[in-house]
């Protein structure tokens, strides 16, 4: 994908590239570190339909969002051909009791035979955590092992 | 009453009503500039309420507010984006500025101001104000857009022609010789090359010098040394306002972000005073004489902006649109059309109309641009539409 980088003096720098239909995506990354969403109108792709102001929380999650599923369907593809193992991602929500404790304090191995292949923050994947990561809320666990072991992980990372 | 408690009630006044103004601004989506100029007008010679005796304080802290407004302004560029910015929008810079310093020097020297005067105008309808340009942009949600590149490259180029133009100017009001002049001229051209190069090269040294974690320290230091180089430059005739410009461009990277949050406010509050003392130096009953001129040059020169934008983006490959938004952001004049009007009265070697003159037209444009930005998109797009059949944009329909 060819991302344009353009500065923008005095204001910060402005990355974006086209989308197949012709349209712009991209972001305006501030100097004081806010980030614009910006997307450019369909019929004058010289302006921007919307500059959304994202803060650095909002711009992470949303970097998950469009990151993970991507590397989900990849590690389903790979494992189609061994029946009953599934890949699921598991959010460490806000209200869980492990946030900001590591990967090591989960036992999910142990405790049901679940492997955590990666974990997907700020839209960035960190593949095979070792057991002192340490979990923080907005991760994304992307999780390999059978449906009952995925959904006693899912209850361990919500409820301990 | 005693003299220190009547001056502190004045100041407390004027200080109290540019914050009335700037409120009153904000609610119409006005810049403050017009207002603090119109607030000066108000309290000057011939206004309804004359002040005499914080003229020492206000005459000073208005110098103050000139140097801190182009020390922001180099706070603002690093001297590797002037560069880039210099390369890529020169053409349109040049364009830029024979288009609307000729307004200026035409009206000047027909009104007979000589050329010294004209030269005044000339930089007075030449410059456009990157304050408003900027808040408007971000105003209306333009950052994104493919045209806003051409339009800051073309701010850019303007700042730096400032920075030689300031020199000249200098020189020519303190009456010097055509040598003297070309002398203030290779100074002035010798000392920017040289912090050019010190802030690519050895920027982080000076940002050392002045950088501190504590934030009293840093606030101190950054505007002792800003004063100190106005001072110097001042001495040495290059004009204190450049001086505080480049030392803003040689501090870079953290430090300078950290100087622009904390002069932010000081900056505001003596650019405010500095603003109102040109108003107060202004005779209002000046201004209606003027005040045709001030109308002729603004259509001119607005006409003119539109073009340089226009022309500067469709080099960059922007569409119809895109090149009306980029010439009417352009639109806006203010603070250093101010700064310049200021410099030149303040050596009385140009007749006090012309100070009329300049604050007739800053009111209009300050007005006038922020409005253009607004009104261009749906007014270039009803003309369109009018006239589809007419070389349609080569980007448009994607």
């Amino acid at each position: 994908m060819n991302v344009e980088v353009t500065p923008l003096p005095g204001i910060g720098v402005r990355k974006d590239f086209a989308l197949r239909n012709g349209r712009r995506i991209g972001v305006v990354t501030h100097r004081d570190g806010t980030t614009d969403l910006i997307l450019s109108k369909s019929d004058d792709p010289d302006a921007c339909l919307a500059e959304l102001p994202l803060t650095s929380d909002e711009a992470s999650t949303l970097a998950n969002l469009l990151g993970a599923p991507q590397l989900v369907a990849q590690l389903n593809e790979e494992h189609k051909d061994l029946p009953g193992i599934h890949t699921r991602q598991i959010p460490v929500r806000t209200d869980s009791p492990f946030d900001g404790r590591t990967l090591g304090d989960t036992a999910l191995r142990t405790r049901t035979s679940v492997s955590v292949v990666a974990v997907m923050r700020a839209g960035q994947a960190h593949p095979s955590p070792t057991p002192d990561f340490t979990l923080t809320a907005g991760d994304l666990l992307v999780t390999v092992g059978t449906s009952e072991g995925l959904d006693n992980a899912v209850k361990i990372l919500t409820h301990g | 009453m005693d003299h220190t408690a009547l001056e502190l009630i004045e100041l407390g006044a004027v200080f109290f009503g540019l914050g009335l103004l700037g409120r009153l601004a904000g609610r119409i989506g006005l810049s403050p500039i017009p207002l603090y100029l119109l607030g000066g007008l108000c309290f000057g010679s011939g206004g309804f309420f004359p002040l005499g005796d914080i003229g020492e304080f206000t005459s000073l802290a208005s110098e103050v507010g000139v140097v801190l407004l182009l020390l922001l302004l180099g706070l603002e560029y690093s001297a590797a984006e002037l560069i880039t910015g210099l390369k890529r929008s020169w053409m349109g810079g040049v364009l830029d500025i024979v288009l609307n310093a000729a307004p200026g020097v035409a009206v000047a020297l027909i009104l007979g101001w000589g050329p010294v005067g004209a030269m005044v105008m000339g930089g007075v309808t030449y410059i456009s104000s990157s304050g408003i340009v900027a808040k408007v942009l971000s105003d209306l949600g333009r950052l994104g857009n493919r045209e806003t590149p051409v339009v800051l490259s073309i701010l850019v180029f303007e700042d730096l022609v400032m920075a030689v133009y300031l020199p000249i100017l200098t020189a020519l009001l303190v009456g010097v010789t055509f040598f003297g002049g070309l002398e203030a001229v290779a100074i002035s051209l010798a000392v920017i090359a040289v912090v050019l190069v010190v802030a690519l090269r050895y920027g982080r040294f000076v940002s050392m010098v002045v950088d501190s974690p504590d934030r009293e320290v840093f606030l101190l230091k950054v505007l002792g040394a800003a004063l100190l180089v106005a001072g110097l430059a001042s001495a040495l005739q290059v004009s204190a306002a450049v001086g505080a410009f480049l030392l803003g461009i040689a501090i870079s990277g953290s430090t300078a972000h950290n100087a622009t949050r904390l002069l932010e406010p000081l900056r505001d509050l003596f650019a405010a005073v500095f603003f109102v003392v040109f108003g107060l130096n202004t005779d209002p009953r000046s201004i209606p004489p003027v005040l045709g001129w001030a109308v002729v040059l603004a259509v001119a020169t607005a006409l003119t902006k539109l073009g340089t934008g226009w022309w500067a983006a469709r080099r960059q490959g922007i569409g119809r649109l895109g090149r009306a938004r980029a010439g009417a952001a352009l639109v806006a004049r203010g603070e250093f059309s101010i700064v310049i009007a200021g410099l030149a009265v303040s050596y009385a070697a140009v007749p006090a109309e012309l100070s009329a003159l300049a604050t007739a037209y800053v009111l209009i444009m300050a007005i006038l641009g922020p409005i253009a930005a607004k009104f261009v998109e749906p007014v270039a797009r009803a003309l369109q539409f009018r006239r589809p059949s007419i070389e349609p944009s080569p980007s448009a329909g994607q």
